[in-house]
């Protein structure tokens, strides 16, 4: 019982860990079309200034203040490569991702230069490092400082998304772009905004990260962006909630996996990928049914509406 | 989708007829004239380690110095490679990030035949070859079937899947893999002719030998009504169904070619590195493919292997140079900019300021 608690408890951190990084790749990729392979690049970058600023100030005030330059990191940089990359680059999808591609190489690899390809302690406060006895079970502490985060953020995006007006604009412009376009809405700069939330989630990510691993290394964020894309994947982009709800699903059959099947967490995710995928109809032929039903009706055929 | 009831209309080819119509003189010359320029690459690539030049920079020692011609192999294996992957990406239109998972299925798939099955080399690469095409088979049409999220969907799983088999790697089940150490080649089972420094001569000759196979293939391969079909598919994938022919099916055989040729580039690679690295496994190498691909000119016929030569040669050579920087750094720069500053790659910046 302790250790299924505590399995959970680790799972849903882990998952709220995956959820904020997933969350900012969603919209972007929902609104904008990018796949942001830089995602990772961005938490990197992010967990070591942060890593600078706890150090420097140290404790708990170092830790707050860690977090919040992390994010400004994360958001800043974000928004610069949004304004001097991807912005040249709208509508060439496929070159979108191959500039994120070469900064997914080439930021690493600086990081590396700068501080060396060695993992790094993270400094946790001391009111962090410890555990929690629940229903007999010692989890520590900061999984559940990842939980309450996670939950912020949740309802914080649900609250953008909903109630403001550039929630308004990025819910439509993923639903439609071309239409938010026609009615004279300049989705560019939704499109900067989104880019840098993500950037920002990222970068609280990465401090979270930076806790939860109690370590940094310079290909941190690039591991942890593949599971962030499985997320996304088994989410799908229709709603925020279904992608914490699939970054959840995921942190929890990781642990579970890693503890019942022998340290195989990972293969365990990637086998959820691969049935929910196959369980999932095709793009465009639907359920056999529906298939059934097209074929014995008419043999007018799809394609008469389709311009790519 | 595919029982649409068009009358069989092939994809527009380009008639070849017309160009034969001079004199046989001319056409006989003509037809050679395609094949001039890879047979004098090829003869000079095949005669390189009889010049024992020494060019200072560029090389630590003589042209025909074990050094020298290891990095050479590693570069032609590395352009053959980048081609492979490029038969997706540039010709199909396909943006897989699972390539390592079969250059790594190769290199392990062979040493492990060879320690544990007792085979010798051939019939250990053979037998890794046949798995690995299998494994394709099932892993790519899985992949395939996510285009709910478009192509991108295909992008993501396919990444999924090799970042499994690289922790798979890295955990060590079993002492299998040797973790992050990698495993020494079994030098047991490989013949003479290609073990020790004396002999990287004959590994370079193999290396040239797999890029001659692949290069063979590719360029065969997309001239050919398949080869149509995947351009097709690369630009208009609906009008492809809409002709009756199946995307699906011509998408999933291009990635089964180009796995298997992936799988024989992991023996080369197993071979001209004397050991089956970790690295190989990992998202990260298939993104080093990508950016040779596009350095080079996605595609072209030259274009890949340039692109992967002379990536190689850079990767290998910055970090000799002792710049203070990591070689990524400057190549993942590099390419960020040729995106914008050469789109076509770096083969089509000569042709772009002819016209």
């Amino acid at each position: 019982m302790d250790t299924l608690v505590l399995l959970t408890l680790t799972g849903l951190g882990l998952g709220a860990l995956y959820f904020l990084i997933a969350s900012g790749l969603a919209l972007i990729f929902g609104l904008m079309d990018v796949l942001n392979f830089a995602h990772g690049a961005f938490l990197t970058v992010s967990v070591y200034t942060a890593w600078r600023t706890a150090e420097t100030v140290g404790g708990m005030p170092g830790l707050l203040l860690a977090a919040v330059v992390g994010t400004l990191t994360g958001l800043l940089l974000a928004a610069v490569v949004e304004l001097v990359l991807i912005r040249r680059l709208y509508g060439r999808v496929k070159e979108q991702i191959l500039v994120t591609v070469g900064l997914s190489l080439a930021v690493p690899a600086l990081v590396q230069t700068v501080w060396g390809a060695d993992a790094r302690p993270f400094p946790v406060p001391d009111a962090l490092s410890g555990t929690m006895g629940i229903l007999g079970a010692r989890v520590p502490v900061n999984r559940f400082l990842l939980i309450a985060v996670a939950l912020l953020v949740l309802a914080g995006i649900h609250l953008f998304l909903s109630r403001t007006r550039y929630g308004l604009i990025v819910r439509a412009g993923v639903e439609d772009r071309a239409m938010v376009t026609a009615l004279g809405i300049d989705v560019t700069r939704a499109f900067t905004l989104v880019f840098a939330l993500g950037g920002a989630l990222a970068g609280l990510a990465g401090v979270l990260g930076g806790l939860y691993f109690g370590s940094l290394s310079p290909h941190q964020g690039t591991s942890l962006l593949v599971f962030a894309f499985v997320v996304v994947i088994i989410g799908g982009l229709v709603s925020i909630t279904n992608v914490a709800l699939s970054a959840l699903t995921v942190g929890l059959v990781q642990q579970y996996a890693n503890y019942y099947a022998g340290g195989y967490g990972d293969l365990a995710v990637v086998a959820l990928l691969a049935a929910v995928v196959l369980s999932r109809p095709a793009a465009g032929t639907g359920s056999p049914l529906t298939r059934l039903r097209r074929a014995l009706s008419a043999p007018r055929t799809r394609s008469a509406g389709g311009t790519a | 989708m595919t029982a649409t009831r068009t009358p069989r209309a092939t994809p527009a080819a380009p008639a070849p007829a017309v160009k034969d119509a001079p004199d046989a003189r001319d056409g006989l010359l003509r037809r050679l004239r395609p094949a001039t320029v890879p047979v004098a690459v090829l003869l000079v690539l095949a005669l390189l380690p009889y010049s024992a030049l020494d060019i200072p920079v560029l090389l630590d020692g003589p042209v025909n110095s074990p050094g020298s011609l290891q990095l050479f192999a590693l570069c032609l294996v590395f352009g053959a490679l980048a081609l492979g992957y490029d038969l997706m990406f540039g010709r199909t239109g396909l943006l897989s990030f699972g390539h390592a998972l079969y250059i790594a299925g190769g290199s392990y798939g062979t040493q492990l035949a060879m320690t544990e099955l007792g085979l010798g080399l051939l019939p250990a690469a053979l037998l890794t070859l046949v798995l690995g095409a299998l494994a394709a088979l099932v892993l790519g049409a899985v992949s395939l079937r996510t285009l709910a999220l478009g192509s991108v969907g295909f992008a993501m799983v396919t990444l999924a899947f090799a970042q499994a088999g690289s922790i798979y790697v890295e955990r060590n089940p079993g002492g299998l893999t040797g973790g992050e150490e990698g495993l020494p080649l079994y030098v047991d089972g490989v013949p003479d002719a290609l073990v020790g420094v004396q002999n990287t001569v004959n590994v370079y000759w193999l290396a040239l030998a797999y890029l001659v196979l692949v290069a063979g293939v590719v360029w065969t391969v997309t001239a050919r009504p398949a080869g149509r079909v995947w351009q097709a598919i690369r630009d208009n994938e609906q009008r492809v169904a809409v002709l009756g022919r199946s995307p699906f099916a011509h998408k999933l055989g291009a990635f089964v070619l180009a796995s298997s040729l992936a799988v024989l580039g992991g023996v080369l690679h197993l071979l001209v590195t004397a050991g089956a690295t970790p690295h190989t496994s990992t998202p990260e190498f298939t993104l080093t493919l990508l950016v040779m691909v596009v350095l080079g000119g996605s595609g072209t016929r030259w274009g890949p292997i340039v692109g992967g030569v002379l990536f190689t040669y850079l990767d290998q050579r910055l970090g000799g140079w002792d710049l203070g920087v990591e070689p990524m750094l400057i190549l993942g720069s590099l390419f960020v900019l040729a995106v914008y500053l050469a789109p076509g790659g770096i083969t089509a910046l000569g042709r772009r300021r002819n016209a």
